[in-house]
Formats: structure tokens, C-alpha cells, sequence
């Protein structure tokens, strides 16, 4: 680093200035809101529903969160480097059947076909990531016709090569059970169901959350969102961070694809459509901002875990489940509302 | 890579009949400019003259259509910004100093983070980021309560002064100010005047781009006046008055409220 306007040696005492105390920087955390959210709603249903009390409905809301939230920390990057990707939900689907498809039709072993299936995911990544960059198109719609597209090649893919419009069984082929170990394997300890998928997730968070606040990927991440052109303008790779994050979702929307392919083992070649408004939902709930540059991996899975708690605990209070949405869309209301207040009340300081 | 010789006869970066179209728009034509080590050269024009075109073909945003750009005296065409950087030329925009939802440090060093340890498990070294962050804006007279602090929080002068310093501690040769000083009051005007006296005084080539021609005379060693993309005045300190300085900047009706403007 080299000083061209002279530095005065710095009086030893100013280093240490204080920086704000615990309380205050947890406060003003992009998450500080959802972390409120979650700790009401898991006292609402706890008061209100008897069956949530238990500890294997805890585990049940803490898969259903992960199921979604390995996702929403994927799009929730994503949103802080000011993108979105509304084919997020069909590209898990995509994954699934290409894996399931090309192992079948072409018996290989399965890991042959789960790692095509990753070269797929990775590729759709890619590829929004570079037609936003080069082309400037807004990635709503550029995202909005990948989804098209590959709904369209779920359904007839799969209906062309199996008549149906679901997948072939694989788990008779060779491969099959290291990988449902890696991606669905589950134990019973003390009676409650513990899935590895939860455990996968909360590694992701970690390590996203790492990313985010400790590498200078993270500082990119931030910046590309916040200001591409002054990120650019200081010698950031815009384009680069922005394709990763791309890629970083088409991993997660892989890794999410083979979790349902190994537990569900078929896959119904029309699901995923709607999934990718739950990961930005709860992107939001856990504080990413819709125009980029804020949020954390944190608050995105806090926001999927809102949604499982509310999944779940609307069947454990015996509730017709049709309340479902209309609760989510007040949630998703009053969270924003909430966030807006931590996010002012902070920059008041 | 020194080129702090004030002798030498190349300049640290030169255009000479530049010139550049968004696509019918011509926005720059036939200019040129000289930035020599240890000196201030201005560029004055209204609104819409070209100024900020011609200081992005030398930051490397944009590429020029006509004539060349010489760095050290090599002619060169940047491809990108890090490309200028990587050559001692750093640049502070009007709009795109900074990331304003980023805290100051991480704005300070954005692009060219400090990081430890090694291999795939380099992580940021944010506690010294902090530190260099605080001292080189103590240095420029900011004393922040906070450095934890979203820029945006920042006023107008802070913001910009922020974006100077990071520029001058990242050992750049060519310093260029696109209007640092439009939205300031007179005092924080006069921080970031002195600031840039002093980055001329460490030896740096700096371009300074306003509307203000008393900004401009209080410091400028070289004056280019531009006017629809075109030259429209090229002198050096000696040949030239702060009068004639505002006469060529201010077409007669804009005088009145100029003289306002210098009389406050
Ligand atoms: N990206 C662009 N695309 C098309 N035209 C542009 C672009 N940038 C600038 N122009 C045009 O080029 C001309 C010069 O603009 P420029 O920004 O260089 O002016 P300026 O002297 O910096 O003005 P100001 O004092 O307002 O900052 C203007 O007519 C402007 O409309
Ligand atoms: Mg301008």
C-alpha cells in the first residue's frame, strides 16, 4: 500500500476508538427484524397450538425451513447483489429430472448423473447471469423466461421419455445409496426425526454469512448491489460477481433438486412454479432490500424459517390450511413494516 | 512506474484531439489536455459541455471514437477501470463516488480490500481496514463518530472527501475530481480545495473538473475551458484572469447569477 500524501504515525490511543456497543450493532443488523418476527411467531403457535410444543414438530418446521431456506440464502445473496431469479423454483425441479433422466435412460451410474445434473444447474445459472450483464435486460425478465422455458422442458422432456409427467425410479442403480446418504439420509434420536438437510442448510448459512461479512467477495457482493457503477468504477468484476451469484443459485437450486430427488425418489415434472416468490419472500422477511445492496444470509433464513414455523404450526393449531397464504401475506406486510422501522430508527443513531 | 519528475518533458496522461459520440450525440470533439506531475489542471464548462465525457475516456468507463490517449506518453485505450487504477489514475465521479449503504471503511477500500491468511480461506482484515480508514480521514479533517457508518449518512463534502482520500492513499499519480465541489458549502468547498492542494503538493497530476471559475482560479495551474464538446479556451495560470476565466465560462445571461455566486 503505498502513501503518497505523507502519514503522520498515528497516535497510538486512536486505534481502539470504541466502536458501538453489542446491543446497538445487533440491533441495526438487516436481520434484527426477522429475529423479532420468528421469536413471536414461535411464541404464537407455541401458546396456541399443543403439538407444536414437542420436540419432533420443532424438527418437522426446522426441515420444512430447510427445504426452502438452502434457497432463499442462495436468492437472498443474490437480492443483495440486486438481482433476481424467478426461475429459481423450476430450476430444482430441472435438476432433479436431468439427473433422474440421464441416469436412467442411459444407465449410468447415479453420481454420473448427478453431477450432469449439477453441469445443468450451474449452466442455467450462467446463463441469466451473463444475458442480464451483456444485455442489460432487467433480470426480472430475463428470469421471468427461464422459468418459462424450463417449465416447458420439465413437462415435455419427461413426458417424451417416460410417457409420463413423472421421472423414473433410480434407487435400484448403482451410486444410489452414498448419494441418499449425502443428500436425505435422516436419524431418530430420542424420537425426534433429525434430517441432514437441516444440517446442510445451517452450514450454507454459516458459510454465506462468512462470505458475506469477512471476504472481499462479500464487500463485492454488497457493492455490485448497491452501486454497480461506482462498484465498477473502483475496479470491482460487476459482471463476474454478478454471474456467480447466478451460479451460487443454480448450486443451491442442484443441491435442493437432489435432496428431493433421494427422499421423494420421483419428481413431478410440474412442481416448482410459485416456489421462487417463497425464497424472495423470505429473502424479504429476513431483510434483503428489493433494490439490492442489503440484507443477510442470516435474515434470509430466518425468513424460511417463519415459513416453516407457519406451514407447520397452522396444521398443529388444526387450522384449515387454506389460512396459509393470507397469514404469509401479512407476515410478509408486517415484516416489511418492520424492517423499514429497525432500518430508520437506526440510521437516526 | 515513478513519474513524479516534474522535468520530464511526457505527461503522466495526455488526449489530444479526442473525441467521442453516444451514438448521433457528439459529445466531445477535437479537445486536448496535458496533466503534468505536481500541477492542477481545470476543466471549466457548463452543464452538458463535455467535461464528464472527457475524464471517463481517461478512467477508462468509456473508450473515445477520435484521437489518442497517452499514459506516460504510450498510447493506450483502457478496457476498463482497473486498468486506469492499475496505472496511478484514480478518479472521484460526481454521482458514483460511493456505495452509499456501505459502511465508510468498506467503502474506503473497496476494490482493493486488505485481507489475511491464505489460500481459499482469506478473509478480510477489517479491524486495520478500520483503523487506515479513520486515520486517512482524521488526516483530511473528517472525524467520524462512527466508522461503522453507511456513507450515506455522510454529508455531501464528507462523501466526497472520503472518496479522495481513499483515492490518494491508493498511491494514485492522477487524481481526477469530477465537480467535488458542486454541492458543497464554502467551507466544506474549501476542505476539499485544500485537500487537493496538498495531493498536487505530494506530486500527483490532478484534473479538476467545475462549473465554479473561482473554485477553478484558487488552485488551477492550467485551464480548458469546454463549450458544446469543443475547446473553448486553453491557457496557463499566467495568461489568464479570473474575469476572463468567467467570461468564457458564463454566456451573458448566466452572469448575473455567477456574480452572485462569487459575491457571497
Ligand atoms: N451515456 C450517455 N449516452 C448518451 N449521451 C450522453 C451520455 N453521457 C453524456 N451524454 C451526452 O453528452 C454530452 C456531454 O455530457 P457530459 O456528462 O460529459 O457533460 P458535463 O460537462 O459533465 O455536464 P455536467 O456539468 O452537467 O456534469 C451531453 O449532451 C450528454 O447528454
Ligand atoms: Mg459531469
Amino acid at each position: 500500500m503505498s502513501t503518497t500524501v505523507k502519514a503522520e504515525p498515528a497516535q497510538p490511543g486512536q486505534d481502539d476508538q470504541p466502536r458501538r456497543p453489542v446491543w446497538r450493532r445487533l440491533f441495526i443488523r438487516p436481520e434484527a427484524g426477522s429475529l423479532v418476527g420468528a421469536v413471536a411467531i414461535f411464541v404464537f403457535f407455541f401458546a396456541t397450538a399443543a403439538p407444536f410444543r414437542q420436540l419432533d414438530s420443532f424438527a418437522t418446521v426446522l426441515y420444512t425451513a430447510a427445504v426452502l431456506g438452502i434457497m432463499a440464502v442462495a436468492v437472498g445473496l443474490l437480492m443483495i447483489g440486486g438481482e433476481f431469479d424467478l426461475s429459481a423454483g423450476v430450476a430444482v425441479t430441472t435438476s432433479a429430472i436431468a439427473a433422474a433422466t440421464i441416469t436412467y435412460q442411459f444407465t449410468l451410474n447415479v453420481w454420473v448423473g448427478v453431477f450432469a445434473a449439477l453441469g445443468v444447474s450451474l449452466a442455467i445459472g450462467f446463463f441469466n447471469g451473463y444475458v442480464v450483464i451483456k444485455t442489460g435486460i432487467p433480470s426480472f425478465l430475463v428470469t421471468l423466461g427461464m422459468l418459462l422455458m424450463l417449465q416447458g422442458a420439465n413437462l415435455a422432456v419427461t413426458r417424451l421419455v417416460t410417457g409420463t409427467v413423472s421421472t423414473q425410479r433410480i434407487s435400484d442403480m448403482d451410486g444410489y445409496a452414498a448419494l441418499e446418504a449425502i443428500f436425505a439420509s435422516e436419524w431418530t434420536i430420542g424420537g425426534v426425526r433429525i434430517r441432514v438437510l437441516v444440517l446442510w442448510w445451517l452450514l450454507f448459512v454459516a458459510i454465506a454469512t462468512w462470505v458475506l461479512l469477512r471476504t472481499r467477495i462479500g464487500n463485492w457482493i454488497f457493492a455490485v448491489g448497491g452501486n454497480k457503477d461506482s462498484a465498477r468504477a473502483v475496479g470491482v468484476p460487476v459482471a463476474r460477481v454478478k454471474i456467480g451469484l447466478y451460479m451460487t443459485v443454480g448450486f443451491a437450486a442442484w443441491f435442493v433438486g437432489m435432496h428431493l430427488l433421494f427422499s421423494l425418489h420421483t419428481i413431478q415434472a410440474g412442481e416448482g412454479v410459485g416456489k421462487e416468490f417463497e425464497y424472495i419472500i423470505a429473502a424479504v422477511i429476513g431483510g434483503c432490500l428489493l433494490t439490492g445492496g442489503y440484507g443477510s444470509a442470516v435474515g434470509a433464513a430466518m425468513g424460511a424459517f417463519i415459513f416453516g414455523m407457519t406451514n407447520q404450526g397452522i396444521v398443529y393449531a388444526g387450522w384449515n390450511p387454506d389460512w396459509y397464504y393470507t397469514f404469509l401475506g401479512a407476515m410478509l406486510l408486517l415484516a416489511t413494516l418492520l424492517n423499514m422501522y429497525v432500518r430508520r430508527s437506526a440510521a437516526k443513531r | 512506474m515513478t513519474a513524479d519528475d516534474t522535468s520530464a518533458p511526457t505527461a503522466l496522461v495526455e488526449v489530444q484531439d479526442i473525441g467521442k459520440h453516444y451514438g448521433a450525440i457528439r459529445a466531445l470533439e477535437g479537445v486536448s489536455l496535458r496533466v503534468n506531475a505536481g500541477e492542477i489542471t481545470c476543466v471549466l464548462g457548463d452543464n452538458g459541455a463535455g467535461k464528464s465525457t472527457l475524464i471517463k475516456i481517461m478512467s477508462g468507463l468509456h473508450q473515445h471514437s477520435e484521437g489518442v490517449l497517452r499514459v506516460d506518453g504510450e498510447e493506450t485505450t483502457f478496457s476498463s477501470p482497473r486498468e486506469a487504477l492499475d496505472r496511478g489514475i484514480a478518479t472521484v465521479y460526481q454521482d458514483l463516488a460511493v456505495v452509499p449503504l456501505m459502511e465508510v471503511w468498506r467503502n474506503f477500500f473497496l476494490g482493493s480490500e486488505i485481507r489475511k491468511g491464505f489460500g481459499p480461506v482469506k478473509m478480510l482484515d477489517s479491524d486495520r481496514m478500520r483503523r487506515t480508514a479513520r486515520e486517512e480521514l482524521a488526516k483530511m479533517g473528517i472525524e467520524l463518530a462512527d466508522i461503522d457508518q453507511p456513507v450515506g449518512q455522510l454529508s455531501g463534502g464528507q462523501r466526497q472527501c472520503v472518496a479522495i482520500a481513499r483515492a490518494v492513499y491508493f498511491g494514485a499519480r492522477v487524481l481526477i475530481l469530477d465537480e467535488p465541489t458542486a454541492a458543497l458549502g464554502v467551507k466544506q468547498s474549501g476542505v476539499v480545495l485544500k485537500y487537493t492542494a496538498m495531493a498536487r503538493d505530494a506530486g500527483l497530476g490532478v484534473v479538476f473538473i467545475t462549473h465554479n471559475p473561482h473554485h477553478a482560479h484558487l488552485i488551477g495551474d492550467h485551464f480548458v475551458v469546454l463549450k458544446l464538446g469543443r475547446t473553448n479556451l486553453d491557457a496557463g495560470r499566467a495568461d489568464v484572469t479570473l474575469d476572463q476565466l468567467t467570461q468564457e465560462m458564463a454566456g451573458g445571461d448566466e452572469l448575473g447569477t455567477l456574480e452572485h455566486e462569487l459575491r457571497r
